[in-house]
């Protein structure tokens, strides 16, 4: 008998299928892996067992018996946790309130009784909590902690882990692999979606692979290998771009230097701290880290989102330290940022989100010169290959074609120097192999680029020198041919040796 | 078999200029609720609402008077909320246009029309833009919420406009409270003889064609535009936000401040208490229904005109309370906003 | 002329002014700390005045008229959780609506009822409670008004709920992150539905206050911005129960002195004293402009993709 098993979970959203005629099962006491690139379901599938999402069509079982699941309430009865990306926990609340938020009863809730049961919990699963700690003053991998803890306290059989390890550096995965290894022992059934191979290959007994809202299906970790899986996750063995040569250590000059930055985050508390960086004509420099060690307050900064509280910036031989975005832009630099759907106008047509930037270019005496405007598009809609026409709105789009007129526009005015803000996050494959292209065509043609990613294959396999950066701080810059995921990975986890 | 599903996604362009159609009847149905309270028939209540005014020239001609100054407060709403500016302050600041129009009218003895209407007309500007001022600065400078500041600021010029004409303003020659009478080549000239249709209706359509014009047509109305729908994208793609945002809500407030010195250079004469009874509360209510477009807000104005005009009709009518206007044109305000989500839909067909 | 008796007055009148500010405020407190801005509450005090107004005329009993009110209220909270919980319409416009259809409602059907008397119609209202002797120079302090005392005794209620039990652990939770108590199987429509209309029967009180107490009769300027003040005094009293009396007692205490110098003869412009609440409350916005203890989800609609 199997603890949950979910036939022919159907999902759709507007025109995207995300899940289509999945199967999947669980048995009882194992750690399964659902393993898949951004986008390929395996979200969408467990959001659908914890009643987040309501299945199109499809059917789930629980320890054999069909079962309605169209609420976390449900979900929770039935005996399922789950730990999502973003954690669900109340930032003002202490651990034991959060713990109980979601329970019925008594009018009153008596604390101290809480705290006592949920101290009894911690101590049981090896989970160390403090329980009167108010949750936002937390680190992320005591969150973690406490959002797995939650689920056990509700008597979670089977626990949903949602991309664990995207927000710890490894030590911190590897105190998460103990307890889910005790966990297991103690008759847990745990699934663990990830996307990286070799975390699935460490911990989980079967893995299941999702491409595209499909499942390609479930094998023992004992008959596979990673080359095998990564086969079936991406449709073939490698990245679809390969850097042309290796370059030498390179003469050109300087596009954009970084002197001694500091700056903020949006709680006030120091983000980033002394950063200096340059990167010169022809490269790709990439920078390396995990999730929130000050990438995003650094690419705030170079997009003059931003303002510094120490330090100096230059584009192109202009100082833009604390410059307004339209400085930056006059200045030659083109930004991909992180969070596309932030900074483009959703509600705005494609052409108009193109020339947002570039205004002067398409205006005659205050009016828009709209001939011009739609021109624009249309041979950017065509150079770039983007799915759409110039009125559609920008929020209309996929996240692919969305992030293609973002390139459009950031290229097509041929910078200098590129900010690219983990360009790649949620792309399909195509779109991803896409944009690689452009940022590998843009080095080629003589620009500085800047790589900001957590995706560590990403840059390994574009750049020419890798920065890593931890707690706001750059912890060293290698030249890629010196760089190996673990020199990389210690890094990244703030060690200095 | 043909099934068909709702399910969120953005519905096709045109079901946006649909809603407002489908909420007046929607609106009425709800209404006549009350009316039957009454006792009345709201068949016949409505006859008296909607046709009734348009019937004879003379209610016609009112209708349009109405509808004035709704045009410029419809106006000046609509543009600031086109740039996310939530400017509930037009009511504030078109009693601060008739203020000024009033001080004019005073000091400006013996002057030719030609001088002292576009005084009028720049002096109500001024004024609607110095007390749109306040509440816009804090906004760019501090993030101070526009919307509980500029509702506090109508409160205020309430209490400043009876403080003048229970004081220094006061009519010495009634001892009313109204200030004294406007010179005449201060006022608006009439558009017919023998009625109240003045020259402002003429300076509302120019002004509700000229920010078309600015919106939907020049660099600045792409950057407000881009502005209100979102901030972060418009500040990302080098767009001045807090500059922009600046002018846009001091325009917004001039424009409501024109037609408070309309009302007082083409109505009434003197500044008054009730020189408007919500008239910049109905603007919101208008910018709405002519979902925030210039030519939708026009539509809009003459309608909530001749709902303003109808109220009155149905109570000398049938002696229905004139205060059905306002729950008329609140709930119609509710029914449209609801009706606007309906465009995150759209019906599909399930295979 | 003694000081002390004037103080003694200021006391009282302060006290007496207070009241619906209290209960307003209060009102806004559940709403905003689950997540919505009532800007409704402008007509919901005056649909709150005019309905225990008038259910207190028709049927002689103003507890009668206290409850048709506390009713009235919550219906209006309903209707604003119907659009901007449920439906999610952008919470400020959805508010002002609320406020002007309150407003014009309770001037349709006022004059619906009473007609259009030359003598505004009048009941009588409640008593001032006789806790001390007329001849105790505390008297005027301590013989205030029952409801007086009852909004004093809900600040503390109102504290209580909020910080120690369920509920108000459930309102602080879809007040600061909705995601997240749905993800702990609450339901955030149902929780915010709940806050908006008790917050609403509060805010009704403070507008039945005026009419069943202080006035005794229904006039059309009886609220005079009293909701707007209370949505400045939440931002002053940083969204805590207890801090809810302090901003009460100052804003109610300038009222107070202007009305008391007024009537011991000193030439003010009254008006513009009027306005001293107001000018105070943009001051206060604004040096509270930066503060971050606001529940983060407010004026966010909450919706499950």
């Amino acid at each position: 008998m199997h603890a949950v098993e979910m036939k022919g979970i159907v999902k759709r959203f507007a025109d995207l299928v995300a899940s289509d005629h999945v199967d999947f099962n669980l048995e009882q006491g194992e750690i399964h892996a659902l393993l898949g690139e951004n986008g390929a379901g395996k979200t969408t599938l467990m959001r659908i067992l914890y009643g987040l999402y309501h299945a199109d069509e499809g059917q789930v079982f629980i320890n054999g018996k069909p079962a309605v699941i169209s609420s976390p309430r449900d979900a929770i009865r039935q005996g399922i946790g789950m730990v999502t990306q973003h954690f669900t926990l109340v930032p003002t609340l202490t651990v034991a309130e959060n713990m109980v938020l979601g329970e019925t009863g008594s009018v009153m809730i008596n604390l101290p009784d809480v705290e006592e049961k949920v101290a009894a919990a911690s101590e049981r699963f090896g989970i160390p909590v403090k329980p009167q700690a108010l949750i936002r003053h937390l680190s992320v991998g005591e969150r973690q902690r406490v959002e797995i803890l939650k689920a056990l306290y509700h008597d979670a059989r089977v626990l949903i882990l949602d991309e664990p390890t995207a927000v710890l550096v490894p030590q911190e995965v590897d105190v998460l692999f103990k307890a889910l290894l005790r966990l297991q022992q103690e008759g847990l059934s745990v699934i663990f979606i990830s996307h990286h191979l070799n975390e699935v290959m460490d911990i989980c007994g079967r893995i299941t692979v999702l491409r595209d809202g499909h499942s390609v299906g479930t094998v023992q970790k004992a008959d596979t290998n990673q080359k095998q899986l990564a086969k079936m996750m991406v449709g073939r063995e490698s990245f679809g771009v390969k850097r042309q040569d290796q370059r030498q250590a390179s003469v050109s000059s300087c596009l954009l230097s970084v002197q001694n930055v500091c700056a903020v985050d949006k709680k006030g508390l120091p983000a980033l701290k002394d950063v200096s960086l340059e990167v010169h004509a022809g490269e790709i420099l990439g920078l390396a880290g995990v999730s929130g060690n000050g990438q995003a307050e650094l690419s705030a900064v170079l997009c003059g989102t931003q303002k510094t509280t120490r330090g100096k910036v230059q584009a192109n031989g202009i100082n833009l330290t604390n410059a307004e975005p339209a400085s930056v832009c006059a200045a030659g630099v083109g930004r991909i940022p992180e969070d596309r759907h932030a900074n483009m106008v959703g509600e705005l047509s494609v052409a108009e989100n193109l020339v947002l930037d570039q205004l002067g270019n398409f205006v005659k005496n205050g009016i828009l010169e709209q001939d011009k405007i739609q021109k624009n598009a249309k041979t950017l809609i065509k150079e770039f290959q983007i799915k759409a026409a110039p009125g559609d709105r920008v929020r209309t789009l996929s996240g692919g074609n969305m992030q293609k007129v973002m390139l459009a526009r950031t290229l097509s005015q041929n910078p200098a120097v590129v900010i690219a803000s983990q360009p790649t996050r949620g792309l399909d494959v195509g779109a991803t192999d896409y944009v690689r292209s452009k940022l590998l065509e843009q080095r080629e043609a003589g620009a500085a680029v800047l790589l900001l990613s957590e995706d560590l294959e990403e840059i390994l396999a574009l750049s020419d020198r890798i920065a890593v950066i931890y707690a706001g701080k750059i912890m060293g810059v290698l030249p890629a041919s010196e760089a190996t995921p673990e020199k990389l990975g210690l890094m990244m986890a703030g060690s200095t040796d | 078999m043909l099934k068909l599903k709702i399910e969120r996604a953005p519905a096709p362009v045109w079901m946006r200029s649909l809603i407002p159609i489908i909420a007046i009847p929607v609106t009425f149905l709800i209404t006549s609720i009350i009316i039957l309270l009454d006792g009345a028939n709201p068949l016949t209540a409505y006859y008296h609402f909607l046709i009734s005014p348009l019937a004879s020239k003379s209610s016609a001609i009112e209708v349009l008077v109405k509808s004035t100054p709704l045009l410029l407060t419809g106006a000046a709403v609509a543009f600031a909320f086109n740039s996310g500016y939530w400017n509930i302050g037009a009511e504030g600041q078109l009693y601060a246009g008739a203020i000024a129009a009033a001080w004019l009218g005073m000091i400006l003895k013996d002057v030719p029309p030609y001088l002292g209407i576009p005084a009028m007309v720049l002096g109500g500007f001024a004024a609607g833009m110095l007390w749109a001022f306040p509440s816009a600065i804090l906004k760019v400078k501090l993030k101070v919420d526009e919307v509980v500041t500029t509702l506090l600021m109508n409160s205020i010029v309430l209490n400043v406009t009876s403080f003048l004409l229970n004081g220094p303003w006061r009519d010495p020659v009634s001892m009313w409270p109204q200030s004294p009478e406007i010179a005449s080549g201060t006022v608006f000239f009439k558009l017919i003889p023998r009625t109240r249709l003045h020259f402002g209706i003429i300076l509302a359509v120019v002004i509700l064609i000229i920010t078309w014009f600015v919106i939907k047509r020049t660099s600045f109305g792409l950057k407000m535009r881009a502005i209100g729908l979102s901030k972060e994208g418009a500040h990302f793609a080098g767009i001045k936000v807090n500059k922009t945002m600046l002018t846009v809500a001091l325009v917004s407030g001039g424009i409501a401040g024109i037609a408070g010195a309309g009302e007082v250079a083409g109505i009434h004469f003197h500044l008054i208490d009730a020189i408007s009874d919500g008239l910049g509360y109905s603007g919101i209510i208008i910018a709405t229904l002519g979902g925030l477009h210039p030519f939708g807000v026009g539509l809009a104005a003459l309608f909530i005109g001749l709902i303003d005009t109808g109220a009155q009709t149905v109570s000398r009518a049938m002696g229905v309370p004139v205060y059905l206007g306002d729950v008329v044109q609140s709930t119609l305000l509710l029914v449209t906003l609801s009706l606007f989500l309906l465009q995150n839909y759209r019906i599909r067909r399930v295979k | 002329m003694d000081i002390t008796l004037f103080l003694i007055g200021l006391v009282a009148a302060t006290l007496r002014v207070a009241t619906p500010l209290i209960f307003g405020t209060l009102g806004e407190l559940f709403s905003e700390r689950s997540g919505v801005l009532n800007l409704g509450i402008e007509g919901t005090m005056f649909l709150g005045a005019f309905v225990g107004f008038a259910v207190a005329a028709t049927t002689g009993s103003l507890w009668i008229g206290l409850l048709g009110a506390i009713i009235a209220g919550m219906l209006s909270g309903l209707l604003m959780s119907l659009l901007s919980v449920r439906l999610g319409v952008n919470q400020h416009v959805a508010g002002l609506g609320i406020t002007l259809l309150a407003t014009g409602l309770s001037l349709y059907s006022f004059r619906l009822i009473f007609g259009e008397s030359k003598i505004p119609p009048s009941i009588e209202p409640f008593p001032m409670l006789n806790i001390l002797p007329e001849s105790n120079p505390l008297a005027p302090i301590t013989n205030q008004y029952l409801l007086t005392y009852i909004g004093i005794a809900t600040i503390a209620v109102v504290w209580w709920v909020i910080s120690k039990t369920r509920f108000g652990l459930q309102i602080r939770a879809v007040g600061e992150n909705p995601e997240a108590a749905d993800a702990a199987g609450l339901n955030v429509y149902a929780i915010r539905t709940r806050a908006l209309a008790i917050g609403g029967a509060l805010m009704a009180v403070g507008g039945a206050f005026l009419t069943l107490a202080q006035l005794g009769s229904f006039t059309f300027g009886i609220v005079a911005g009293r909701g707007w003040v209370c949505i400045a005094l939440i931002i002053f009293a940083n969204w805590q129960a207890v801090s809810v009396l302090w901003g009460a007692l100052i804003f109610g205490g300038v009222q107070a002195l202007q009305l008391r110098l007024q009537t011991l003869g000193f030439k003010l412009p009254y008006e513009l004293f009027l306005s001293l609440p107001y000018v105070v409350t943009i001051i206060a916005l604004t040096l509270a402009g930066r503060n971050a203890s606001a529940p983060s989800a407010l004026l966010k609609a909450y919706r499950r993709e």
